[in-house]
């Protein structure tokens, strides 16, 4: 035990010394571009910035996959002359039913659906499973899988809209993350008020084309089918007639601007459509010139302008009593895309920059004065070999630094906390280390036999009783989040460290000390 | 060159009948803990916003707030406050508002507070707006009990592994005198109850078992050391040797706490208290809990041939 082999003495070193270099990105620049230069990052509490939590909202996106196969359900039951009633969706069932009105056209009904929607009998793993029961209803059932792929895929894809959305925003380096099967992490640093980023987030921005039904009489109890009463944007309290068949589609746009019509000096959107978009907009305005045409942004009319001359070029222009505000913000939404889901925005937590420097003041100063007090104690305490100890809490601490820096882990506001109260519990290694050393040497044993004994028996409480600390603290950073994690990754990365530090740098330090002076007693 | 320690937190060799207390000590401790058990079934803790939800603002006026002026503007909006109070200096004000009735109104309720606060005193910037959901908050609840629980589980397989399964025992059921009366203290003193507080409780927790592992330890060394001592005596013996780097440890990490308490900030503070509270909790308990049970466990287990053997000469290393 008092011997260290000079390999071990090297590697000990060697390990400070690393220590060392890996937590110098912190305080110095690097001397070279190609030098990988980690450093710790400070957490969105103290320097300030936003944190969302996102809930992608999965049963629209089940709604919205059900209300397309009722589409496409009814336009194959028509092709193929098969009478129905009773068509609708069952989102608690993940089915589409309907009813024939005729029990034996229940072939040619099967056959319709299959050929529409692509699924043979004998699928391998079939998305949808068409059925029909001896009463005359037919179901069309959504798989598990096939729903989860979905819901996957919904959630990386808003993950996509979003982060276009907010680097058209222009903030800084946000990151942008999935947490759990439905949500989605913004932080946002340096954004302290994120009201306008929820509104832009919080906005499914799905953009349509549709013709208007003139027949219809907006105040009757229902709609006809194929037609949903949708209120004017600026004007909830009055519905228009909307045919639910989308003639374009937003998806197809290339190109959004907010202007100013001079004439009017009213705020417009300007907008271009792909090849594809703009044949079917030319189609569609010269086959109804003359008749209303609306342009339909999250279930709500923005306009419903006259079709005064085939537009051909694939160019538009959507006015509705914008302000410039308004008008800047659909055109971010609409160039950045539409979110397969609305998104609702569950957690905010925003820290502003004088607050986070008053948090970094605030445990700077506590973490101070808690080494200092730390240090006299042990000094007091423990005389030299307390000194010792407190040159390998220092190595401890720069130590802990470093492999921050390594992993580029988050400094919070409670890892503040975690790295003082670490440096509490380190010094336990040496304290114990001592007390064993002092108590053999009391009872009788000489000093290198005393320490020899010491360190020997102090090593397995330490590390008993430092594993249980460890487990604890495992736990919380798996089922912690944001700055408690980052407690608990100071924690635990504190308490390897100072296993080092303790039993093997401090261990180090005394029997070389002892092998150059080999005093007649120790100072314990 | 010697530098020899100045002083000794407890002088050498002492010889302190910690037993003798044992059933006080048990007793104090068991109504501590029952107390603290019918605190927190009423009137419960104070569930800071990450396990009950709801919106904390937290904002500096430029000059002394004025808090009319505030409430009235708040009540403009229809704002349903909870609390409109100072928070330390004069010029910051903190809002407090129940949670919402879906997702959506909350976050749109924390913007409105934004404006009326704007409205109500111009240049008044928002330092912190904390707006959590009741879903969100009750996901967190269910991981920080997780963790809690897990945490626990982990260190009585830890213990049980290592040492007999009287000192299993005897460390749970220490840990939950200990845990109880950690919650007793948040009642009682209204700290917000928040995920940061999970983590001083599993800190308490991991700092706690250590200080009983470090005993149980040199029990069970002197166990083998002295064949024949009654099991009473082994322990206090065992207590009393370790008493100094029971005390030098607790003193170490409380003095690392104190700072945080005083200076560490209002997030911090909370957290450091609860922190100060359990270490003096801990450190009691390793002496006047956990070493009491083991010895009513133990009596006859851990020393079947020493029952009757008269007590044995104190050893000289005590």
């Amino acid at each position: 035990m008092l011997y260290f082999s000079r390999l071990k003495t090297a590697l000990i070193l060697l390990a400070c010394a690393l220590g060392v270099l890996f937590s110098l990105p912190n305080v110095m620049r690097a001397p070279a571009g190609w030098l990988p230069w980690r450093q710790l990052h400070l957490g969105l509490d103290l320097k300030g910035g936003s944190y969302l939590l996102l809930q992608v909202d999965m049963d629209a996106v089940l709604r919205e996959r059900l209300e397309g196969l009722v589409d496409t359900a009814r336009r194959a039951l028509i092709a193929g002359n098969v009478g129905y009633q009773s068509l609708a969706a069952q989102p608690a069932q993940d089915r589409v039913v309907f009813r024939l009105r005729d029990n034996a056209q229940q072939a040619a009904a099967l056959k319709a659906l299959r050929d529409a929607l692509g699924t043979s009998a004998a699928g391998a793993t079939p998305e949808l499973q068409v059925q029909a029961s001896t009463d005359g209803t037919v179901s069309i059932t959504l798989s598990p899988p096939a729903l989860q792929e979905r819901a996957s895929a919904a959630v990386q894809q808003s993950i996509e809209i979003v982060r276009r959305r907010i680097d058209e925003t222009g903030v800084v380096d946000p990151q942008i993350a999935r947490q759990g099967v439905d949500r989605i992490v913004v932080q946002l640093p340096g954004v302290s008020d994120p009201e306008r980023i929820k509104q832009l987030l919080g906005k499914t921005a799905k953009m349509t084309f549709h013709l208007l039904d003139s027949a219809a009489n907006t105040t009757a109890a229902s709609p006809p089918p194929g037609v949903e009463f949708l209120p004017m944007q600026d004007n909830p309290a009055q519905k228009l007639p909307i045919r639910k068949r989308v003639e374009v589609d937003g998806g197809d746009l290339t190109d959004a601007r907010a202007a100013e019509n001079p004439q009017t000096n009213e705020w417009v959107v300007d907008f271009a459509f792909n090849a594809a978009g703009a044949r079917r907009f030319a189609d569609i305005t010269r086959a109804n010139t003359g008749k209303p045409f609306a342009i339909v942004l999250d279930n709500k009319v923005i306009s419903a302008p006259v079709i005064r001359e085939p537009i051909i070029g694939g160019r538009g222009q959507i006015s509705g009593r914008f302000d410039a505000r308004s008008a800047t913000d659909l055109a971010l939404l609409l160039r950045a895309g539409a979110l397969p889901a609305p998104l609702t925005v569950v957690e905010e937590r925003s820290i502003g920059p004088e607050l986070g420097a008053d948090s970094i003041r605030a445990g700077a100063l506590a973490l101070g004065v808690g080494f200092g007090l730390v240090i006299v104690f042990m000094g007091v305490f423990y005389g030299l070999f307390g000194w010792i100890a407190n040159l390998a809490l220092v190595v401890n601490l720069i130590l802990m630094l470093g492999i921050l820096s390594l992993l580029q882990a988050t400094l919070t506001l409670p890892g503040m906390a975690g790295i003082l109260l670490t440096l509490g519990m380190a010094v336990d290694a040496n304290i114990l280390i001592n007390e064993r050393i002092r108590e053999e040497a009391r009872a009788g044993r000489g000093p290198v036999a005393a320490m020899e004994a010491g360190f020997q028996r102090a090593f397995s409480t330490i590390l008993d009783s430092n594993a249980t600390a460890l487990l604890a603290h495992v736990m919380l950073f798996v089922f912690g989040t944001g700055p408690v994690r980052g407690f608990a990754v100071t924690i635990t990365v504190g308490i390897i460290t100072s296993l080092f530090t303790a039993t093997m740098l401090a261990r180090l330090i005394m029997v070389r000390w002892y092998g150059r002076l080999r005093p007649a007693a120790l100072p314990v | 060159m010697l530098i020899r320690p100045r002083f000794r937190l407890v002088p050498d060799g002492t010889r302190i009948a910690f037993m003798r207390g044992r059933f006080l000590g048990l007793a104090v401790s068991a109504v501590l803990s029952l107390l603290s058990l019918g605190l927190f079934i009423y009137p419960g803790l104070n569930l800071g916003i990450d396990f009950k939800g709801g919106i904390v603002i937290e904002a500096r006026t430029p000059g002394p707030a004025d808090f009319a002026k505030i409430r009235a503007s708040l009540t403009r909006e229809h704002l349903d406050t909870t609390g409109v109070q100072r928070f330390g200096a004069e010029d910051d004000v903190l809002i407090r508002l129940e949670s919402q009735p879906n997702e959506a109104a909350t976050q749109a309720a924390a913007d409105r507070v934004r404006h009326a606060l704007d409205q109500a005193v111009p240049g008044t910037k928002v330092l912190r707006v904390d707006a959590v959901g009741a879903s969100v908050s009750a996901d967190l609840l269910h991981e920080g009990m997780l963790a809690l629980a897990i945490s626990f589980l982990m260190i009585l397989m830890y213990i049980w592994f290592r040492f007999e399964w009287e000192f299993a025992v005897g460390a749970v059921v220490t840990l939950l005198l200990d845990i109880t009366k950690t919650v007793g203290f948040l009642v009682v003193t209204r700290l917000q109850f928040d995920f940061v507080m999970v983590a001083a409780i599993l800190t308490v927790l991991g700092y706690s078992t250590n200080d009983k592992v470090v005993v149980y330890d040199r029990m069970r060394e002197n166990l083998r050391k002295y064949k024949s001592m009654p099991l009473r005596q082994l322990i206090d013996l065992s207590i009393n040797e370790t008493l100094n780097r029971t005390l030098g440890t607790s003193m170490t990490v409380f003095l690392a706490s104190l700072p945080l308490a005083l200076f560490g900030g209002e997030t911090l503070s909370g957290f450091a208290w609860t922190m100060l509270f359990g270490i003096v909790v801990g450190t009691s308990s390793s002496i006047f809990i956990a070493a009491p049970i083991l010895l009513f466990l133990g009596e006859h287990r851990l020393r079947k041939d020493a029952v009757a053997a008269r007590p044995a000469k104190p050893p000289a290393a005590a």
